[in-house]
């Protein structure tokens, strides 16, 4: 049953999880608090993905090579910009619209979404820009013979980046002043602004956090597929979407479930089935989670009042 | 200006230089295996730095600015009167529409054949946002797949006349139909969804559709698509050089007249706009029935609709499964004008230019979406010189129109009363 072939789609499956799991947790905690979907998500990772290429090519420039120092100075340029793009398209974008109509906010990141793409394809070309290989190898399992099981340094660096983030944000949300106010604000937001929180200001740190975990996704991911175009947010932020809706829209651990089954399930589609029909999958059962279970797996059940 | 102005102004500078001069000022080249960087040219460094000091200056005299371009009058010519009746209202309509009507026609026979054609696409661009309205703007639901019906539509032709050597007239209905059909059964299970869910939903499965059509190889070409689609004929005349089909006259041997490729592109422009005024009055006339009342009602108050005896998933699947139907028509058009398809004319960006122009004219507002179907077509063509920077304007556009005028450019207005507010 569990034989080697099946490990590895598992081991595969997780990590690419791992990844969508943090980008969900954007889009869960923004629904949680102001229940828009933010389109412009998926361009947001996208471009912690460019600004972790371009650090990455100017430290090699400089002449560093030391792996940990590369990796954090990397992770710090693409969170330091995409937390900042997170920050302006809410202000620019959202805050305007937020409370009007529901299609209004929407759309208004459908633009966004369209605008960012095209920014980045503008300035950095619609090329796909390889990224270098940062570190090689792993480990491999089972009988040389048959089927081998590997489990490479990159995919370990992703779990480990993914667990340190996850762990960081669930003490944020659980220990912190602004953890307990963002926590209010997702409960009822006119009541915690009459309780004396910023509801402004906790609604752009929601933006900000999201948009720092989609960064650490976008140099994770773009180290693992090795290479990235400023089209690849779309699908990772549909897919991230699907993982968070999988999981129980607004619920943090809901998200990382979310992530987990998603990556699996896909990478079990693409070992078993096809690599082309992969995404059918992932839609196909958000499709069917919403039909037969619109709360997601870990969601509070919503009461229609009247 | 007061200190808190200054550095909320100095931050507000500083974010744009972080989210600006990273990506816009430091490019990435290839250097054979591995990636170098280069600086921009000049001209995008002094703009980077022109635009955080606009940023800069703006943010400090915001106080200020809003409170004047508060004072303005709003140029909201509409708003004071009160709404025509609704007979005053057809009647105006009526003779609006006819004439636009009447004008269309004739005008193909003056113009150049790129303007028809460029023509052509906006009727076929019209037909699709009247039908999306139907869906969003008067039964409330969000679709954001609108593009796989268009996709049935034309690839129902395409494989049709194909396989089985069928004309246009008769693959237009039956693509209309299996388009509905296509609505009536996704329809079915998820309109139970509230709106956002409703919205992804929607997505996922034109996503769906775009990679069946894909990756089908064996049956629909996949990237490479369906060429060789023929052109509608006028009972039974072609309008090629030469005749495709035994038994077939050519158009301009029947007529004696010397043979000319613009009266094809003549031909089909005036099929659109058969087909787009047929969409415009049957919805029109939808609209004044008793189900486009439940539409509309639904999409107000669905609990106080529904208390009032209105069946929730028939009103919903009535609106979707026409919608659907009429995305079918455009694409049966939009397959035979172009002569050839392939998944890559019906992306997601498809489906939110189309969710553009409904939201752009207003959604319900028939006149509003399709002067925003002319608007979003024709503006972009006459922006060639900026082609590159087209989508880039489209995205930005999308977000200042919600933010100023979130309720289109021509709102649709019903007679109703505002209850005053209780002190």
């Amino acid at each position: 049953m569990l034989d080697s072939y099946f490990l590895q789609q598992l081991i595969n499956g997780l990590t690419i999880g791992s990844a969508y799991a943090l980008i969900a947790i954007g889009y869960t905690m923004v629904y949680g608090i102001i229940g828009m979907i933010n389109f412009a998500h998926g361009e947001i990772y996208m471009i912690g993905a460019y600004t972790s290429l371009i650090v990455i090519s100017g430290l090699a420039a400089l002449g560093i090579a030391w792996l940990p120092v590369v990796l954090i100075v990397a992770l710090l340029g693409a969170v330091i910009v995409s937390s900042s793009m997170g920050w302006a398209v809410e202000r620019v974008a959202y805050r305007p619209v937020r409370g009007r109509h529901r299609l209004i906010p929407l759309i208004s990141a459908i633009g966004m979404s369209i605008f960012l793409q095209n920014y980045v394809h503008l300035a950095q070309g619609s090329r796909n820009m390889g990224f270098p290989t940062l570190m090689e190898g792993g480990f491999t399992f089972g009988d040389a013979g048959s089927f081998q099981t590997s489990l490479s340094y990159i995919q370990i660096t992703i779990f480990v980046i993914t667990l340190i983030c996850m762990a960081a944000l669930s003490v944020f949300i659980a220990r912190s002043k602004t953890g307990r106010a963002c926590r209010a604000v997702s409960q009822d937001l006119g009541m915690s602004s009459l309780l004396g929180i910023n509801t402004n200001r906790i609604i752009a740190t929601t933006f900000v956090i999201g948009a720092a975990l989609a960064a650490v996704a976008g140099l994770l991911l773009g180290m693992y597929y090795g290479s990235i175009d400023p089209l690849f947010g779309f699908i990772a932020g549909l897919k991230a979407f699907t993982a968070a809706v999988l999981g129980g829209i607004g619920s943090i651990p809901g998200a990382m479930l979310g992530g987990l089954i998603l990556g699996v399930s896909e990478s079990m589609t693409s070992g078993y089935l096809s690599g082309e029909y992969k995404d059918v999958v992932s839609f196909g059962l958000l499709i069917l989670i919403l039909l037969f279970k619109p709360t997601g797996l870990l969601g509070k059940p919503e009461v229609e009042k009247i | 200006m007061n200190a808190a102005n200054f550095k909320h102004a100095l931050f507000c500078a500083f974010i744009t230089l972080i989210i600006s001069y990273p990506i816009l000022g430091l490019n990435l080249v290839s250097a054979g295996t591995s990636m170098g960087l280069e600086g921009a040219s000049t001209v995008t460094i002094i703009g980077i730095f022109m635009a955080v000091a606009v940023v800069f200056l703006f943010q400090l005299c915001r106080d200020s600015a809003m409170a004047k371009l508060g004072q303005l009058p709003r140029p909201d010519f509409t708003s004071n009167r009160p709404p025509m009746t609704e007979k005053t209202r057809l009647k105006i309509q009526n003779i609006v529409i006819l004439t636009i009507i009447l004008g269309a026609s004739l005008w193909p026979f003056i113009a150049s054949r790129g303007s028809i054609d460029l023509a052509t696409l906006v009727l076929i661009y019209i037909m699709l946002a009247l039908g999306l309205n139907v869906v969003v703007g008067l039964a409330g639901l969000l679709d954001l797949g609108y593009v796989a019906f268009y996709a049935v539509g034309a690839y129902t032709f395409a494989l049709l006349s194909q396989y089985f050597g069928v004309s246009f007239w008769f693959a237009l209905p039956v693509g209309a139909l299996l388009a509905a059909l296509f609505g009536l059964a996704l329809g079915f299970p998820v309109l139970r969804l509230r709106g956002d869910y409703l919205a992804i939903v929607t997505l996922g499965f034109g996503e769906i559709i775009r990679i069946l059509l894909n990756n089908w190889t064996s049956l629909t070409g996949g990237p490479n698509g369906i060429g060789g689609i023929p052109d509608p004929t006028l009972f039974g005349l072609e309008f090629g050089r030469r005749i495709k089909e035994e038994g077939n006259l050519s158009f301009h041997e029947f007529f004696g007249i010397a043979y000319d490729s613009t009266h094809k592109v003549i031909f089909l422009y005036l099929i659109a706009l058969v087909l787009a005024a047929l969409t415009f009055f049957a919805v029109r006339r939808l609209m004044q029935m008793p189900v486009g009342r439940s539409w509309e009602a639904l999409r107000e108050d669905e609990i106080a609709a529904r208390s009032l005896g209105l069946s929730r998933t028939g009103v919903k699947l009535s609106a979707f499964t026409i919608g659907a139907f009429f995305a079918g028509f455009a694409g049966t058009v939009f397959a035979s004008k172009q002569g050839f398809i392939s998944p890559e004319s019906f992306v997601f960006l498809e489906s939110a230019i189309i969710l553009a122009i409904v939201v752009l004219g207003g959604m319900g507002s028939q006149f509003g979406v399709i002067l925003a179907a002319i608007a979003v077509t024709i503006l972009p063509e006459l922006a060639r010189e900026f082609s590159e920077y087209r989508m880039l304007i489209f995205g930005a556009a999308m977000v200042l129109m919600m933010v100023w005028r979130p309720q289109g450019l021509m709102p649709m207005r019903r007679i109703h009363i505002e209850l005053e507010k209780q002190e």
